[in-house]
């Protein structure tokens, strides 16, 4: 049986643990017809011309893991920013961990999708907000949303601001021989109201693990949103990330993505722009080796006029990894005064390495500034031998230079611990120990 | 100190040196002057072990050892300083941590730990003094945004930092007005030593006002033309190039 016909399969036994009469029903059990009719995205389409996903579908994964997984904190701190202090929702295998969550209820809530989704306090925003950003169409966010379940919900009232930032961890244990995850976040900002989330992916062995995630954002006016997404899992983890961020005027919404891991990552970003004078900033570093590949594709939809949107993601590719960069701008023809930058730069360190960057622009509107820039390159050489030359070993000076080409994407982090962490993340990841921290 | 042997090197297939004979000893400073494309930097870069360039016949020797296998960094360990006529702008790394990065590297090639911290800050503001730069400066990325004259400068503060054998100097006037001149000579001045030996690639006599050369050297069309003491420059200065080019010519 493939993946396909499994899900489908599954859906049923799905259905039956979950209330019928409540209106979400009626929301998976339409986006479950979508995907029952496209099915997997395949390379034939436009989309996926550069990332299969035929090899996971030959995966025999398990769609409903047990129970009984936990884990000990001091086992998987080193995951978390533990050198701040953070509002925390875990899963383990799919499955809340209360243990090593920290949730509130004070003034904001951070807590959990499955209580959104079936306690009647909650009704009137699953009713506004839930599956309304999120594509109806695109076969992998219809699955998520026929299995949406569970995951983390966020609800920040207007002019508030949580005391700390929010972390999203998922841990795989390996349990099962190969897990199927599909968490589904919900995240709502009201006006002028603030807020901070890291969300990491995290297998601890080298089962097969396969995260189908969904994460809706609605920015009201005036709010301002810090999103990190930190990628480094094991070879044998892949992630398909679908994030929507519906932006209402004058606020602000910046998404960094940091991917150093996995088997294979797909990054599916999507910015709707409804309102003006607002900015939406998506920024990237990829450092890749081994075989893993990694596909961004973005989306930026300026649908009013004054507002602003700024990408900027580095690559470095090394040994036979592969990766993907594809930057789609629309701007309706309503949308006067619009700035669009976009920039994708690449460095390729292996013969072997390769990388499509391909820029998408759809601009009706006539009286805009867009911008976009590509380049793929090696590192210069004459840099290399400036550095040598003060007596630092090739290894470290390519490191330095790699480090000094992603910087400014780093500049950007808002959270210093953070920051500090990515810097030792990305030292580690180009094997060197540089005498002082990045 | 230094040998160079009938050095023949060459870029894609090229050839830019011709054959240069040179021999700098401990506690000496020599000057190299010549037009344009004549391969000063040529020399410069190949002393120091760049890649690009090939060594097809000759060779470099640093007391009594061959460099030919050595990388840059190699050199470097071995005390050879280049100080460069465009130095590179590495964004996100400091003044001070690239220091302490070089240094460090340096000592762990000689087998030592790396310096103190407290040590290594003192080194620091002490060479900076000397070279009157702003401690502010020394946080700032490297060589980012930083004016020409500010570029040369804190290439002489790496010199210092390194307290190389063997300094190279290309071009390091260019770009700098007469104070930042005269600061930049009064570094190298305080830094000679009878155990060290500077070469200083030149246009202009002007540097040469400031640290004076025991030797001058033209070089012409990848060979060492003409040799004498310190009044050739002048001489250069003068008449200018032309005559060499006629001279060599014969």
């Amino acid at each position: 049986m493939d993946l396909k016909d499994k899900l489908v399969s599954s859906f049923m036994a799905f259905e039956n643990n979950v209330d019928v009469d409540h209106p979400v029903h009626d929301v998976r059990t339409e986006a479950m017809k979508n995907f029952e009719i496209k099915g997997f995205p395949s390379k034939k389409e436009e989309a996926w011309k550069y990332t299969s996903l035929n090899s996971l579908q030959k995966i025999d994964f398990s769609i409903f893991p047990k129970q009984d997984n936990a884990l000990d904190y001091k086992d998987v701190k080193k995951y978390f920013i533990h050198d701040i202090d953070t509002y925390k929702i875990v899963f383990i295998d799919g499955i809340f961990s209360s243990n090593l969550s920290e949730t509130t209820h004070d003034g904001v809530d951070i807590c959990l999708m499955s209580s959104a989704l079936t306690k009647p306090m909650y009704k009137q925003i699953i009713d506004v907000y839930f599956n309304k950003v999120a594509s109806k169409y695109e076969s992998l966010t219809t699955l998520n949303t026929a299995f949406s379940r569970e995951g983390a919900y966020i609800y920040i009232p207007k002019n508030k601001m949580p005391k700390k930032p929010v972390e999203i961890v998922h841990f795989a244990t390996g349990n099962e021989a190969s897990l199927m995850l599909q968490p589904r976040n919900l995240i709502i900002v009201e006006e002028n109201a603030e807020l901070q989330v890291i969300e990491r992916h995290q297998s601890l062995t080298s089962n097969e693990v396969l995260t189908n995630c969904v994460t809706e954002i609605f920015a009201a006016k005036s709010a301002n949103i810090d999103y990190y997404k930190v990628q480094n899992d094991v070879a044998t983890a892949s992630l398909i990330d679908n994030t929507y961020i519906n932006q209402k005027s004058k606020s602000f919404v910046n998404v960094h993505t940091f991917s150093f891991g996995g088997k294979l990552t797909r990054n599916n970003l999507n910015f709707y722009q409804n309102g003006e004078y607002m900015d939406s900033t998506m920024k990237g570093v990829t450092i890749l080796g081994e075989k893993q590949h990694v596909d961004h594709h973005t989306l930026v939809h300026h649908i009013e006029p004054n507002c602003e949107s700024h990408q900027d993601y580095k690559g470095i590719y090394g040994e036979n990894s592969t990766g993907v960069f594809n930057g789609k701008i629309i701007v309706d023809k309503i949308a006067q005064k619009t700035n669009a930058f976009q920039q994708n730069n690449n460095i390729l360190i292996s013969d072997k390495a390769t990388i499509n960057t391909k820029p998408q622009l759809e601009i009706f509107a006539d009286d805009v500034k867009c911008s976009h820039g590509c380049t793929i390159g090696q590192l210069d050489e004459d840099a290399m031998f400036y550095l040598q030359s003060r007596g630092i070993p090739e290894k470290e000076a390519r490191a330095l230079l790699m480090y000094a080409f992603a910087n400014n994407v780093l500049e950007s982090v808002r959270i210093p611990e953070l920051k500090a962490r990515i810097n030792k993340l990305i030292a580690k990841k180009l094997g060197v120990n540089l005498g002082f921290d990045l | 100190m230094l040998k160079i042997n009938d050095l023949h090197a060459s870029v894609e297939d090229k050839e830019i040196l011709k054959g240069i004979n040179l021999e700098v000893n401990a506690g000496e400073v020599h000057a190299i002057m010549g037009p344009n494309g004549s391969g000063k930097s040529t020399l410069a870069s190949v002393i120091a072990g760049k890649e690009e360039f090939e060594v097809t016949k000759g060779n470099v020797v640093l007391d009594g050892e061959d460099l030919e296998d050595d990388a840059p960094e190699d050199r470097a360990h071995k005390g050879v300083f280049l100080s460069f006529q465009y130095p590179v702008e590495i964004p996100g790394v400091s003044v001070t941590n690239f220091m302490k990065t070089a240094i460090n590297e340096s000592r762990k090639a000689k087998g030592l730990d790396d310096m103190p911290a407290n040590q290594m800050l003192k080194l620091i503001r002490e060479k900076a003094e000397m070279l009157e730069i702003d401690r502010k400066f020394l946080s700032r990325s490297l060589n980012e945004g930083f004016s020409g004259g500010e570029k040369k400068r804190n290439e002489i503060f790496q010199m210092a930092m390194l307290e190389p054998k063997l300094a190279i100097l290309d071009e390091t006037d260019s770009g700098l007005d007469i104070d930042a001149l005269r600061i930049v000579a009064n570094g190298v001045n305080k830094l000679k030593s009878k155990d060290n030996a500077v070469i200083v690639i030149t246009h202009y006599q002007r540097l040469l006002e400031y640290i004076v050369p025991d030797f001058v050297h033209v070089l012409h069309n990848g060979k060492i033309v003409k040799s004498g003491g310190k009044e050739l420059a002048l001489e250069l200065e003068a008449k200018g190039y032309d005559w060499i080019k006629q001279e060599s010519l014969v």
